[in-house]
C-alpha cells in the first residue's frame, strides 16, 4: 500500500475542508468541498489500485491512463463546442443571455476558452503524449499512480476553473483566467507531469529521443514557466476566491502577451506539432519528410515564438521598440512555421493516394494545411499597419478559429481516431464513413465560421474608421454593431456544423469501444482512376 | 547533424537547451519595461482607486466586461474622435490586473468616465437595449438588487498595497467609510473622502438608510474611468525622452 500518498491525500482532504470552513465567499466554500471530495475518492482509487494489482509487477505499456484520456478528450470536445456555439448565438440574439448572471456572455467566454484550449486540448495533449512517449521510448509510463494523478488532477483543475468562471471568480486575464488556488494546483500536476514525462524519457531503450518528444517536452516546460510567471499574484484574504496580479498596467498586459501568445505557441502549436510528427507518419506509414528540417524546425520554432507577445499590443502605452520586436518576430515565424507544415506534409510523398480512401489520414494532412493557412495569416496580422485595422475586430476571432477548428481542432481528431481502436481493443474503426462525414461537415462548419469573421472583422474594422465627404466620422458605434448581425448568424451556422461533426465523432468512436463494426463498402467501390492508355 | 547527436540522446541536456531557448525573448522584451522612464512615468493627477470604485472594478473584472470592452485608445484620428485623447501608461498603473482587452464588441470605456449620467448608467446597464437598440449587451439589473459585500475591502486594500498601489494607513483604516460616503453624496464624510483621493466625485446613489449595491460600485467605477488626468494641463512635451 502506498501509504505516502494516501497520508499526502489526506492532508489534501483536511486542507480542503478547512479553507471552506473559513471561506469568506461562496465560490471558494464549494471549492474548498470540491477539493476535500476529490481527495477521498483519491484514496479510495489509490486503496483500490492496490488491492487490485495484488503485489504484483505490471509490466507493458499503461495505457489505462490514454484509454481515459480519449474519453475525456471527447467529452470536453462537445462540452466546450457547444458553450461555444452558445456564446456565438448570444452575440447574434442577446436575448439569449436570459438575464442570469451565470450564463451571461462575459461568464460564460473564458468557459468556452478553457474548455475547448485546455480541456479539450489540454486533454489530447496528455494522452498523445503519454501514449507516444511510451512507443517511441519502448518504456512504460514512469510511476504507476503518478500519471493517474496527473490525469484526475488535470480534469480536476477543469472542473474548479469552469465552475469558478459562471461564478465570476476569473484574473480576468484571457486564457490566464483560473484565480490562484487553482493556479497552485495546476502547478503541481503540471511539475508532476513534466517528472512522469521526463522519468519515462530516461528509462528509454532507444539510443535518440525522438522529435516528437522534443515537442512534448519543450511544450511541458515552456507552459509550466508561462504559467507561473504570468500568474504571480496576492490574494487578498487566504480564505477568498479574489487576487490582484503583481504586475499592473504595460508591465502586465506585456506579461499576460508574452503568455498569451506562447500559450498559442506551445499549447495549441508545439504540443500538436508533437502529435502531427508522430500519428502522420505513422498513418501514412512513410518516414518524416526530413530529419535535418525537424531539428530546424523545432529550435527555430521555440526561439522565434517567445517574442511573438508584443504583437497584441500594437499602438497601445506598450513602448513603440517592443512592439516592433513582437512584429519582427511574428514575420520571421513564418519560416519555421511553414518548414513544419512542409515537413509534415512532404511525408505524405509517394502515399497522397491515401488520402482518397482514408479520411482519418486525410483529416490529419488538412490540419497541417490549415497550420499553414493561419501560421502565413499570423505573421500578416503582425505588422503594425495591417493591425491596426484587425485588433479589436472578429479578423482575430476568425484567425483563431481557423487554427484551432482547422489545425488543433482536426489534428486532434485525426489523433483520436488513430488511438481509439487500439486503446478500446479493436481491430478498427466502426466506421469509416462517418469519419468522412465528420470531415466534410467540420470542413464546411470552418469555411462559414471564418469567413463569416473575415468579412464581418473587416468590415467593422473600415466602419470604425470610416468619414464622410464633410470630414465627420460616418458611423456611431452602434451602426456597426448592427452590421455585424448577418455574420454572427452565419458564424453559429458554422459553430453548429463543425459541433455536429464532433457529434458523429463521439458516437462512431463509442460504438468502436464497444466492438461495433459497420456493415458499409469501402469509401472508393469503384477502382480509383486507371493509368492512361 | 553529428552535434545534434548528443542533445537527442540525453534528456537533460535537451530539457536545459529548451529552457535557456525560450528564456531569451521574454528576457529581452519584458524587463526593460519594469526601468524604462516611458512605461513608469508618473503623470499628475492619477490616484489610486476609491473603495467604492475598486469594488466596481472588481465586479467589471467578475463579469468579464474585458472580454467586450477595451480601455486602451490608440493614437488614431477616428479613435480619439470617437474616445477621446489616447491612453497613457500611467492612467493604467495601478490596475492589478490591466483591462486593456482585446476586442470591441461594443465600444472602447477607457474614457466613458462623465461621458453620460449615473442615471444613464444604470438604465443602460439594466436594460442596453432601451436605449441602444442595436446592442448585443448581456442585461445586468441583478447588479442592482444585489448588495455590495464590503466585508473584504480592507483586504482588497490590503492586497493592493503589497503589489504596488500606495494606499496609506489612513485609506485603508477608513475604506468602509470612504465607500459608504462616495454612495451618498449627502455624507458627511464626503470631504475625508476627497481629501484622501483627490478629485473623487461622491454619487447620490440609493436609500438613505444607507444600502449600497453592486450596481453603484460599478457606476462609480465607469465614472473616474479616464478622468483622473486633466488632459487641458497635461503637458505631453514632459515627456519625451
Amino acid at each position: 500500500m502506498n501509504w505516502g500518498v494516501i497520508f499526502l491525500l489526506a492532508i489534501g482532504a483536511l486542507l480542503g475542508l478547512f479553507l471552506s470552513a473559513n471561506a469568506v465567499d461562496v465560490p471558494f466554500h464549494l471549492h474548498g468541498l470540491v477539493f476535500a471530495v476529490a481527495a477521498i475518492l483519491g484514496i479510495f482509487a489509490v486503496i483500490k489500485l492496490h488491492f487490485d494489482r495484488k503485489g504484483q509487477v505490471v509490466t507493458g505499456y499503461n495505457d489505462g491512463v490514454v484509454r481515459a484520456g480519449v474519453i475525456a478528450s471527447m467529452f470536453w470536445a462537445v462540452a466546450g463546442l457547444l458553450v461555444g456555439v452558445y456564446i456565438a448565438a448570444e452575440l447574434a440574439f442577446p436575448s439569449l443571455n436570459l438575464g442570469l448572471s451565470w450564463i451571461n456572455f462575459g461568464r460564460l467566454r473564458p468557459v468556452h476558452t478553457s474548455a475547448v484550449i485546455f480541456a479539450f486540448g489540454g486533454n489530447v495533449l496528455i494522452c498523445t503524449s503519454f501514449y507516444v512517449v511510451q512507443r517511441t521510448c519502448k518504456a512504460r509510463l514512469a510511476g504507476e499512480i503518478a500519471p493517474w494523478f496527473v490525469f484526475w488532477g488535470y480534469q480536476l483543475f477543469i472542473v474548479v476553473a469552469a465552475t469558478g468562471y459562471l461564478m465570476g471568480v476569473t484574473e480576468a486575464r484571457e486564457y490566464a483566467e483560473p484565480e490562484w488556488y487553482a493556479d497552485i494546483w495546476l502547478t503541481i500536476v503540471w511539475v508532476t507531469y513534466l517528472l512522469v514525462f521526463l522519468l519515462t524519457l530516461t528509462r528509454r531503450q532507444e539510443p535518440h529521443i525522438y522529435v516528437a518528444n522534443w515537442f512534448y517536452l519543450a511544450f511541458i516546460v515552456t507552459i509550466a514557466m508561462l504559467h507561473v510567471i504570468n500568474n504571480l499574484s496576492v490574494p487578498a484574504s487566504v480564505f477568498g476566491t479574489k487576487s490582484y496580479s503583481l504586475f499592473s498596467g504595460v508591465q502586465d498586459a506585456l506579461t499576460q502577451w508574452w503568455y498569451g501568445h506562447n500559450a498559442v505557441g506551445f499549447f495549441l502549436t508545439a504540443g500538436f506539432l508533437a502529435i502531427m510528427y508522430y500519428f502522420i507518419p505513422k498513418r501514412a506509414e512513410r518516414p518524416i519528410y526530413s530529419y535535418r528540417l525537424s531539428i530546424v524546425h523545432f529550435w527555430s520554432l521555440i526561439f522565434l515564438y517567445i517574442w511573438a507577445g508584443p504583437h497584441h499590443l500594437h499602438y497601445t502605452a506598450l513602448p513603440d521598440w517592443a512592439q516592433t520586436l513582437g512584429m519582427t518576430f511574428s514575420i520571421m515565424l513564418w519560416m519555421p512555421s511553414w518548414g513544419g507544415m512542409i515537413n509534415g506534409l512532404m511525408t505524405l510523398s509517394g502515399a497522397w493516394d491515401k488520402l482518397r480512401t482514408d479520411p482519418v489520414l486525410r483529416m490529419l494532412v488538412i490540419s497541417v494545411a490549415f497550420y499553414g493557412m493561419s501560421t502565413f495569416e499570423g505573421p500578416l496580422m503582425s505588422i503594425k499597419s495591417v493591425n491596426a485595422l484587425s485588433h479589436y475586430t472578429d479578423w482575430t476571432i476568425g484567425h483563431v478559429h481557423s487554427g484551432a477548428l482547422g489545425w488543433v481542432g482536426f489534428v486532434s481528431f485525426g489523433a483520436l481516431y488513430c488511438l481509439a481502436p487500439q486503446m478500446f481493443g479493436r481491430q478498427r474503426l466502426y466506421s469509416l464513413k462517418l469519419v468522412n462525414w465528420h470531415f466534410w461537415l467540420a470542413t464546411l462548419g470552418i469555411v462559414l465560421y471564418v469567413a463569416a469573421m473575415w468579412v464581418s472583422g473587416i468590415m467593422q474594422g473600415l466602419m470604425w474608421r470610416a468619414y464622410d465627404n464633410l470630414g465627420f466620422l460616418q458611423y456611431s458605434f452602434a451602426e456597426t454593431v448592427a452590421a455585424m448581425h448577418p455574420f454572427y448568424v452565419i458564424r453559429v451556422l458554422g459553430g453548429l456544423l463543425y459541433l455536429s461533426g464532433a457529434l458523429i465523432m463521439v458516437y462512431n468512436l463509442w460504438q468502436t469501444a464497444r466492438g461495433a463494426i459497420a456493415q458499409e463498402t469501402p469509401l472508393l467501390a469503384v477502382p480509383a482512376a486507371a493509368p492512361a492508355e | 547533424m553529428m552535434t545534434h547527436d548528443k542533445i537527442e540522446k540525453n534528456s537533460i541536456l535537451l530539457l536545459v537547451l529548451i529552457l535557456l531557448v525560450v528564456s531569451v525573448g521574454g528576457l529581452v522584451e519584458i524587463v526593460p519595461n519594469f526601468y524604462l522612464g516611458s512605461t513608469i512615468e508618473k503623470v499628475s493627477g492619477v490616484r489610486p482607486y476609491t473603495p467604492l470604485e475598486l469594488a466596481g472594478r472588481n465586479i467589471y473584472v467578475r463579469e468579464g466586461c474585458y472580454l467586450c470592452h477595451s480601455q486602451m485608445i490608440r493614437p488614431f484620428r477616428d479613435e480619439l474622435e470617437r474616445y477621446g485623447h489616447f491612453s497613457l501608461a500611467a492612467e493604467s498603473m495601478y490596475d492589478h490586473p490591466f483591462q486593456w482587452g482585446s476586442k470591441r464588441t461594443g465600444p472602447d470605456l477607457a474614457r466613458v468616465g462623465g461621458r453620460y449620467s449615473d442615471e444613464w448608467q444604470v438604465t443602460h446597464l439594466t436594460d442596453p437595449r432601451s436605449i441602444v437598440p442595436e446592442s448585443v449587451m448581456p442585461t445586468y439589473g441583478f447588479l442592482a438588487t444585489t448588495p455590495l459585500d464590503t466585508s473584504q475591502i480592507v483586504n482588497d486594500l490590503k492586497a493592493n498595497r503589497i503589489v504596488g498601489v500606495p494606499y496609506s494607513d489612513e485609506m485603508i483604516a477608513n475604506a468602509v467609510a470612504d465607500l459608504r460616503a462616495q454612495a451618498h453624496a449627502e455624507d458627511p464624510g464626503v470631504a475625508a473622502l476627497v481629501k484622501r483621493y483627490p478629485g473623487a466625485q461622491a454619487h447620490a446613489f440609493g436609500d438613505a438608510a444607507g444600502a449600497v449595491t453592486e450596481m453603484d460600485a460599478v457606476v462609480a467605477y465607469l465614472q473616474v474611468l479616464g478622468r483622473m488626468v486633466d488632459f487641458s494641463t497635461y503637458k505631453a512635451d514632459e515627456n519625451l525622452r
